[in-house]
């Protein structure tokens, strides 16, 4: 049974509401960092816990949290990323609604240690009912002290607001979040300058994912020492994945990262296995962006080693033979699954998504999206695989946010992994529209050299 | 005249409150939600002009989050909207056998409204509900692990509640 930090006491009957949470031992964070600690020894103590951005790209956060700019006289912000829409991505929605205070507490240290005095949390537009939750968190934890003027008598002065988004994937990330927030469109911005230099309303901003700042409470009540005494290596403390597609229990899980994949994958404690019986045929470990990997693959690393749920080993062999933790978003393909149809569905989620701002982006996602159709369809011809190649290595790297990046990847890994099987869809319309290619090699545990 | 409830009034003083002084424009994405809700379910451009003299930005200004976020519907919609969602991971639990399930029963097809004004079908991109699929947002709440027996009886619920409210 794995460490848990985050949710072990998610399941406590009414631990949404102050008074268990409080009796739980909630809010000892607070008065640890208010009553002893000053601000940027809790920096350091973050820090020292190796805590890695949750939300998708990994960052260390004491260091994040270091390059904020400090001028006098200049308000400093923080602001929580809640708009999680990364498909296949859930985690923060069973944070903030089974243990609110739990991320209210986290928000509260966390803008002790950066000087925030008015700090946000941007959620997506379609949590409306977490709007609610959250603000009567925010209501309670006012009403006990903890917010508010002065707060425990430290001359420290925080509140806590809730923006709701409405519907826009690109919001997630960080820039076009605080476009958001001014009341603009969600379009990205230009880096640098970095938001820790002009974020919010050009002010020094941190823009933190919920996880993130909920990690921050066992991070301040146990030391940063002893947090970083859990997981392996660069992947310290725990992580939140939400498991879905075809698994026996879909569901969020919290994980050490001391697990192999095969484990979460198989074990009763985690997914308990592929559901009806079926094989496993290919996964997207960490969030729809990041490589799809054929079982063989998945299992085990391109040298043969069990691969492990931690940062390092799901990135083990780059993008050649490996994937990324990324959101911890893990999404399972049976054997039934067409990885076609399911490239196809994902080149639509960033077409639609896509701010139009960026050339690559804007015109590219479109274009794979409908060349994917075609295949699906049984419509494509064989130049179409070489084509979606070759324009999804144009988007990469050529735009201003990570989300050309994010739509890229899905279709590259897809067609490096699975070409047989959309070279199938192109030899074989009349049976690509009648029945899925299926299982063919990807179970077999093949020895892949990386190129 | 447009005019929001007194209620709704208090609603958007609050909002702007949450930001410094001179920074209300940062209240429009939360304010038009407020105004679709009480306007009808869209957003006409008097409603949207409206929410611009409230925040005392321009009409442009509003417009251009309007078209920009999926959420605002800049046409009629239903009393009841079904927005079911289509990525990936309910895609691979069977949300293109619910939508093909609603579109038979009640004869529309994504985009569509019933002629009688009830019932919009919507075809969404990822919700965060991935670990519930098929899933669909339907007002302020989700409905998921659908099946066709949940559709009917959603269904048959809207209704209900129809008739209850006129």
């Amino acid at each position: 049974m794995g460490r848990k930090l985050l949710l072990d006491k998610a399941h406590i009957e009414n631990i949404r509401f102050y008074d268990v949470y409080r009796r739980e031992g909630g809010y000892r964070s607070v008065e640890k960092a208010l009553k002893t600690m000053a601000p940027d020894v809790v920096t350091d103590e973050v820090k020292k816990s190796g805590l890695r951005g949750r939300g998708g790209a990994g960052f260390p956060t004491g260091m994040k949290w270091s390059f904020l700019a400090k001028p006098e006289g200049v308000p400093r912000y923080l602001v929580v990323n809640a708009d999680e829409s990364e498909p296949g991505t859930f985690k923060d929605r069973y944070l903030m609604e089974f243990i609110p205070h739990l991320l209210i507490e986290g928000m509260i240290v966390s803008s002790f240690a950066l000087g925030s005095k008015r700090s946000y949390i941007y959620i997506r537009g379609e949590y409306a009912w977490i709007v609610d939750i959250l603000e009567q968190a925010i209501a309670e934890a006012k009403n006990n002290g903890w917010l508010g003027k002065n707060i425990l008598g430290s001359g420290f002065d925080c509140e806590i607001y809730v923006q709701r988004g409405a519907g826009a994937y690109i919001c997630g990330e960080e820039t076009a979040l605080l476009e958001s927030l001014e009341g603009k469109r969600g379009n990205p911005r230009i880096k640098p300058p970095f938001p820790a230099i002009k974020g919010l309303w050009d002010c020094p901003t941190v823009v933190n994912n919920v996880e993130t700042i909920a990690a921050v409470v066992p991070i301040i009540n146990e030391g940063g020492e002893e947090y970083a005494k859990i997981g392996t290596g660069k992947s310290t403390g725990t992580k939140l994945i939400s498991a879905c597609g075809n698994i026996k229990k879909q569901g969020v899980y919290e994980i050490d990262m001391t697990i192999s994949v095969e484990e979460f994958i198989y074990s009763d404690e985690y997914c308990g296995g592929i559901a009806n019986g079926k094989r496993l045929k290919a996964c997207i470990p960490g969030g729809s962006s990041v490589p799809i990997l054929p079982a063989n693959l998945l299992l085990k690393t391109a040298k043969g080693e069990k691969r492990m749920m931690t940062y390092e080993s799901l990135a083990d062999g780059g993008f050649a033979t490996g994937s990324m933790m990324g959101s911890g978003g893990f999404i399972v393909l049976d054997e039934t699954q067409c990885v076609v149809r399911h490239t196809y569905t994902l080149a639509r989620f960033y077409r639609h998504e896509s701010c139009g701002q960026c050339s690559p982006c804007r015109e590219g996602t479109g274009w794979m999206e409908k060349i994917l159709l075609n295949i699906e369809k049984g419509k494509g011809k064989m130049s179409d695989i070489d084509l979606l190649w070759d324009i999804q290595r144009k988007i990469e790297g050529n735009t201003i946010c990570p989300l050309g990046d994010a739509a890229a990847w899905p279709v590259a890994a897809a067609i490096r992994h699975f070409r047989d099987e959309f070279e199938w869809h192109i030899t074989n319309p009349d049976d690509a529209v009648r029945r899925n290619y299926g299982l063919m090699h990807y179970a077999d545990i093949l020895t892949v050299v990386a190129s | 005249m447009i005019k929001f409830s007194e209620k709704s009034l208090q609603e958007v003083q609050r909002i702007i409150s949450f930001y410094p002084e001179g920074k209300q424009k940062s209240a429009v994405i939360p304010v038009l939600h407020l105004a679709q809700q009480e306007f009808g379910g869209w957003l006409d451009v008097p409603v949207m002009d409206y929410v611009a003299s409230l925040l005392s930005i321009t009409p442009i200004e509003v417009y251009e989050v309007a078209t920009f976020y999926s959420m605002y519907n800049l046409k009629p919609v239903g009393k009841y909207l079904f927005e079911v969602c289509q990525t990936g991971p309910c895609m691979l639990n069977g949300s293109d056998d619910i939508i093909k399930y609603i579109d038979d029963k009640l004869g529309i097809k994504p985009g569509e409204t019933t002629n009688d004004g009830m019932f919009t079908l919507k075809t969404v991109e990822c919700l965060g509900a991935c670990g519930y699929a098929p899933m669909m947002q339907l007002g302020k709440k989700y409905r998921e692990h659908l099946t066709k027996a949940k559709i009917d009886q959603i269904v048959e619920e809207c209704g209900r509640s129809a008739v209850t409210n006129n």
